[in-house]
């Protein structure tokens, strides 16, 4: 039966994996959202350096928490609108299983660029180099929580009407801790505080997110299917 | 011997009350028809025997079991066929029902060579290959019907199984019941064609229609369902 789960659970990643590769450009567009939307503020707020290098850690996040929510539509969307949804959720493999598979996929195409291109964002908003290694540290535990909790929020939101606008109020609420302590640990590695509480404490909702959110994800899904 | 039964069952979708009262008993070998006008709530049940709606009152069972108590081996028995295709258009004919063979259960033979009989089955082994856009809607239709034979389950629930089907698969699909209904499966099907299946049950959805209005089955007053 073990086997047979795991299987199931490969078997989900691998297919929205091969989905996502081959409608192409979803990945790349967040990737290009993000990196655009973090250039916009040295326009806006001039290209001061000393003010980009103390606002850097806090650009990267915002905006990388902007592109993983603009991302979320496409986690459970299309399978919703197909029936692929409705066979899921009356496949034999428990609900929760195939809510993390399709989460851990929508990480790996999304939260994953999102940390490749962050160091080259922090290099271009003059972040003092001390902090790259803990903003990739950061975002590494960080990312998944946003794919988690914004499954939650996609899912409720199916079959409403505009629900890219009723996701963000939804989930972006709940990324401000996600935020608080991945800005945290960049700002105590630039000025030699101890990074380990900040990163501790992201792993600590990691954790949590990983054992409630595919449990609520999967009750909202049941309840679209419906 | 499998029995599947439905006790007073009762449907509500929104404020509407679909159906009261359901009761029916289907066993091994059994085909049955949904019969009734549209919008009689024939969807409505084949989803709430599926498990995907649960039932506003009412007890649904398997040999005896409640289903409800325990929804996921319930769902290993039943293979649903709905309005929608599940059809990805980026994904061939054979990913797309490697996918669903892949999450059902396990067994002796290799996943692949049930997917290429299945495909060969319903006459899409030609077009094993080809992504899901290219597929026509007939086409479709058939590449679900192959997914039934992919994963073996006791009971079929099939909602218009026939829409978009030329006549030879038409025939194909009563040869597909037959087979199943021998092998001890239950059918529950609802459709507009005429089906060839020997001995038939019939369920008529509309006569369990609710003769009171909406508002009484609920318990609310007159005033209190108008607003």
């Amino acid at each position: 039966m073990n086997g047979s789960l795991l299987d199931a659970f490969v078997g989900i990643v691998r297919r929205d994996l091969r989905l996502a590769l081959r409608q192409g450009a979803d990945s790349i567009m967040v990737v290009a959202f993000f990196v655009i939307a973090a250039t916009l503020f040295p326009f806006g707020v001039g290209p001061e350096p000393n003010l980009l290098a103390r606002m850097s850690a806090g650009v990267v996040w915002v905006t990388a928490l902007l592109a993983a929510m603009l991302s979320l539509d496409r986690l459970f969307q299309a399978d919703y609108e197909d029936g692929s949804l409705e066979l899921m959720v009356l496949a034999p493999p428990p609900l929760m299983l195939t809510v993390l598979a399709k989460v851990t996929a929508h990480w790996l195409t999304t939260g994953l660029p999102l940390i490749v291109a962050a160091p080259v964002l922090a290099l271009l908003l003059n972040m003092d180099p001390s902090g790259f290694g803990v903003l990739v540290l950061g975002m590494l535990l960080g990312t998944p929580v946003l794919s988690l909790v914004g499954a939650v929020g996609a899912a409720l939101v199916l079959g409403a009407r505009r629900g890219g606008v009723l996701v963000s109020l939804l989930v972006l609420p709940l990324y401000i801790p996600v935020l608080i302590f991945g800005v945290g640990a960049v700002d105590a590695a630039v000025t030699n505080l101890a990074v380990k509480p900040h990163l501790m404490l992201l792993g600590a909702l990691l954790l949590a997110a990983l054992v409630l959110a595919p449990l609520a994800a999967a009750a909202a899904v049941r309840q679209a299917v419906e | 011997m499998s029995l599947f039964t439905g006790h007073d069952l009762i449907c509500i979708r929104g404020e509407r009350v679909v159906f009261t009262g359901l009761t029916f008993t289907v066993r091994a070998g059994d085909a049955v028809l949904v019969v009734g006008p549209n919008g009689c709530g024939k969807s409505s049940f084949l989803r709430l025997a599926a498990g995907l709606l649960r039932p506003a009152a009412g007890t649904l069972a398997w040999e005896e079991a409640d289903v409800w108590a325990d929804r996921e081996s319930h769902h290993a028995r039943v293979h649903y066929l709905g309005h929608h295709d599940a059809v990805k258009p980026v994904l061939t004919a054979r990913e797309n029902l490697m996918f669903w063979g892949r999450l059902g259960e396990q067994h002796g033979t290799p996943l692949h060579r049930r997917v290429d009989d299945a495909l060969a089955r319903v006459g899409l082994d030609h077009l094993a290959d080809l992504p899901g856009r290219f597929l026509s809607a007939g086409q479709k239709r058939r590449l679900n019907l192959a997914r039934l034979l992919v994963v073996p389950a006791p009971l079929w629930l099939l909602d218009e199984p026939t829409t978009a089907l030329d006549r030879e698969t038409v025939a194909e699909v009563e040869a597909m019941l037959a087979e199943h209904r021998r092998h001890g499966g239950m059918v529950m099907i609802s459709t507009h064609t005429d089906l060839r299946l020997t001995d038939p049950g019939y369920l008529q959805v509309a006569d369990f229609a609710p003769a009171t209005p909406a508002a009484d089955v609920l318990g609310l007053e007159a005033e209190d369902a108008l607003i």
